[in-house]
């Protein structure tokens, strides 16, 4: 596929370019000079970035398919702005064998528009016990190795995890949540679920099990990944643990910097995730972490559930929100259009930053990557509709929501596959 | 539409008063025409006997029609979702539906859901405010005013909705509220619930010079964790005859129910000329009776 992008403001962080020039794509990967006959494609007054890359997402499938399917996944990926989604492995089956790691990549080859990269499961079903078969499924596609969903208890399973990943150059993402201390929590603990009857998730049940996974990340030597990092210590453990050498790195959501715990005084479902909105002390140490650069990436944890499921008493229903449609217009909103961070960084968040997490061969303008590009109107108004998404569930509390900046086109592969 | 009452917060203190007003008036026995032709549904998923009960009996002075249902009689049992029971019920049409529920904000989920209003008879951990009124009743028929008062409340207060809704309501009225228990149900968050509250492990500070003392049961269907030991508990938590001596000399004792004799108060205690256990039954008709009259009409 031939593709020339005319006249855009081209941000490629990998590179450091920031300029008015042409971008060319040859046969789906970028290069010098565009063929003869290319389709034209004009990007005058809009950036021209690398494909954005969401490494947590939820595509549900298989075994969840009334909520989500890679297909409408992928859609709503290419709608966000997004080039790449990496799903995790908590699907029915789980995904911690190349079997399923290679439906998976076969499905996304005939189904999905955009590239799909699986995450395998650390333990077998999730269960925590005893690891999975990481190498096979690494043969099979997958990008990084996770529990999502679920933390890894056992500190001797995470340990043996971090060993074998490290020999297969793998990184171990972890949803760092200790269970005893968090059972049963429903929101943040704090005021406001004091006030309002409902079981708390303290900010230390993620903060024992990061500092936990930074010593063994020490011991091991393994690149270690905090997945959705929400509490304000916790950062600060990341931060120090970059500081001192350690491949330690994190990514945040766009709900945990733009959300606090004040939002379930409503006790609407839409605001339940894990982990929980937390205080505004945390959101404010969140956007620091991510000025300062201890939060690498940005990433949705797209978690789509059909709508019966939210419609419940708010302990029985499921935590998470989808996000692929929202996270760049609440980038803009929350963190650019402040003055919080560049147009650069902000790309960097979504593409340099997750692409070396996870060492991916993307997020980059440069001759020869695959050519993917999220072309970005930063001055577009727009109003978020939660009921022309492109996902397959509803469960979004930013229905409604006013945003000023976000993507008009995706390309993957040198092919439109979104324009708004 | 009317919105019910799903809890004490959002009500201010003429709010309050109003109710507290009619149903003093209430309190001399009697039956009213008011409701007639009016249908309530009484919908407990959650076990009672007093609530519901004083619900039924306060509806029926005021000439209503009830139906109660209990979670374990109803299609719940069957499967079917909180929301399509309530629209199911909604169907047949009744001017209000009073509801207890074992999940915290389940009447206000409804609410927004729902085209009728919602009485909160309890929801979880949350807030009780029928029970909040009728202490605030039995407090002023013994004490004449709420204002300025000492209330100790001791016991479960995490997973307290009559402790929640006393503390709104008492705070409305200035009222120095101090709340008792051993730490892990005394979550230093309470302090921030509304002004004039504070905080003690120790019974004998809570109590000193209190004009109410509210005991709560030890709710241990809401804790999920083991418990302190029911010994050491009644030692150090339980309300003890020689205890009264350390509060004020007209002081009351106060207990929601049902009260578990010599786990958060002695037998004595309960039985003492200083318990108001029975006056609060009492009362709990009249302010319902306030209260279906406010809602419905």
């Amino acid at each position: 596929v031939n593709l020339l992008i005319r006249g855009g403001r081209v941000i490629d962080p990998a590179s450091g370019r920031d300029e008015i020039a042409d971008v060319a794509i040859v046969n789906g990967h970028f290069a010098h000079r565009p063929a003869d006959g290319s389709l034209e494609f004009d990007a005058t007054g809009l950036i021209v970035a690398p494909g954005f890359i969401d490494m947590h997402v939820h595509l549900r499938e298989p075994g969840f398919e009334h909520a989500e399917t890679i297909e409408t996944g992928a859609r709503a990926a290419a709608a966000g702005g997004f080039t790449t989604i990496c799903c995790m492995p908590n699907t029915i089956p789980v995904n911690d064998n190349a079997t399923v790691t290679s439906y998976i990549v076969e499905r996304a080859r005939n189904r999905a528009i955009v590239n799909v990269r699986p995450i395998g499961a650390i333990t077998k079903g999730s269960e925590g016990v005893e690891l999975s078969t990481y190498g096979s499924m690494k043969e099979a596609g997958i990008v990084a190795i996770s529990d999502d969903g679920r933390p890894v208890m056992n500190a001797r399973v995470m340990r043996r995890a971090m060993e074998t990943a490290h020999s297969l150059d793998l990184t171990v993402i972890n949803h760092c949540e200790d269970l005893h201390l968090s059972a049963g929590g429903d929101m943040h603990e704090g005021v406001h679920s004091t006030r309002l009857g409902l079981r708390g998730i303290p900010s230390a049940s993620e903060d024992v099990m990061v500092a936990r996974d930074i010593l063994l990340a020490e011991m091991t030597g393994a690149r270690y990944h905090v997945a959705h990092l929400s509490a304000r210590h916790s950062v600060a453990m990341v931060a120090f643990a970059k500081s001192k050498g350690l491949p330690v790195t994190a990514e945040t959501t766009p709900h945990h910097f733009v959300l606090t715990e004040a939002e379930l005084d409503t006790y609407d479902s839409n605001f339940k995730m894990k982990p929980p909105l937390r205080s505004r002390a945390d959101v404010e140490a969140i956007i620091e972490g991510i000025t300062s650069g201890a939060i690498d990436a940005i990433a949705t944890d797209h978690a789509p559930h059909a709508g019966s499921e939210k419609m419940q008493e708010f302990e029985s229903c499921p935590f998470g929100i989808i996000g692929l449609e929202t996270a760049i217009g609440l980038t803009f909103e929350t963190l650019v259009n402040p003055g919080h961070i560049s147009l650069r960084k902000m790309v960097e968040l979504f593409t340099t930053g997750p692409a070396n997490v996870l060492r991916l061969n993307r997020g980059t303008l440069a001759e020869g990557a695959p050519g993917d590009v999220t072309l970005i109107d930063p001055a577009r108004e727009w109003i978020y509709d939660v009921n022309k998404s492109q996902s397959k569930s509803r469960n979004s509390p930013f229905h409604g929501s006013k945003f000023k900046g976000c993507a008009v086109a995706t390309m993957v592969g040198g092919k439109v596959v979104y324009v708004s | 539409m009317n919105a019910g009452l799903l809890g004490i917060e959002a009500l201010d203190r003429p709010g309050i008063e109003a109710i507290l007003t009619r149903a003093k008036h209430f309190q001399k026995p009697g039956r009213y025409e008011t409701l007639r032709h009016k249908l309530v549904v009484n919908l407990f998923f959650e076990a009672s006997t007093r609530t519901r009960t004083s619900f039924e009996i306060a509806a029926k002075r005021l000439s209503a029609d009830t139906i109660s249902i209990t979670a374990s009689g109803s299609s719940v049992s069957k499967g079917e979702s909180l929301v399509d029971t309530l629209n199911t019920l909604g169907a047949m049409r009744p001017q209000a539906i009073v509801m207890r529920h074992s999940a915290s904000g389940a009447p206000h989920f409804l609410a927004r859901h729902l085209n009728i209003p919602i009485i909160n008879a309890g929801d979880g951990t949350h807030e009780h405010p029928t029970q909040a009124l009728l202490d605030a009743l039995t407090i002023q028929d013994r004490r004449g005013t709420l204002e300025g008062l000492r209330v100790a409340i001791i016991g479960d207060i995490a997973h307290s909705r009559v402790a929640r809704s006393n503390v709104h309501l008492l705070s409305r009225f200035g009222a120095d509220i101090v709340l008792c228990g051993p730490a892990p149900l005394l979550p230093r968050e309470l302090e921030s619930l509304a002004p004039g509250i504070s905080l003690t492990n120790d019974m004998a500070q809570a109590i000193q010079d209190a004009d109410v003392i509210m005991m709560l049961r030890v709710q241990l269907e809401r804790q999920h964790e083991v418990p302190m030991a029911a010994g050491e508990y009644f030692r150090f938590y339980g309300l003890r005859l020689e205890h009264l001596a350390q509060a004020k000399p007209d002081a009351i004792v106060m207990h929601p129910g049902p009260i578990n004799r010599g786990r958060e108060l002695s037998s004595e205690v309960a039985d003492s000329q200083r318990s108001v256990i029975l006056n609060q039954v009492e009362n709990g008709i009249a302010v319902r009776m306030a209260v279906l009259e406010q809602v419905l009409q």
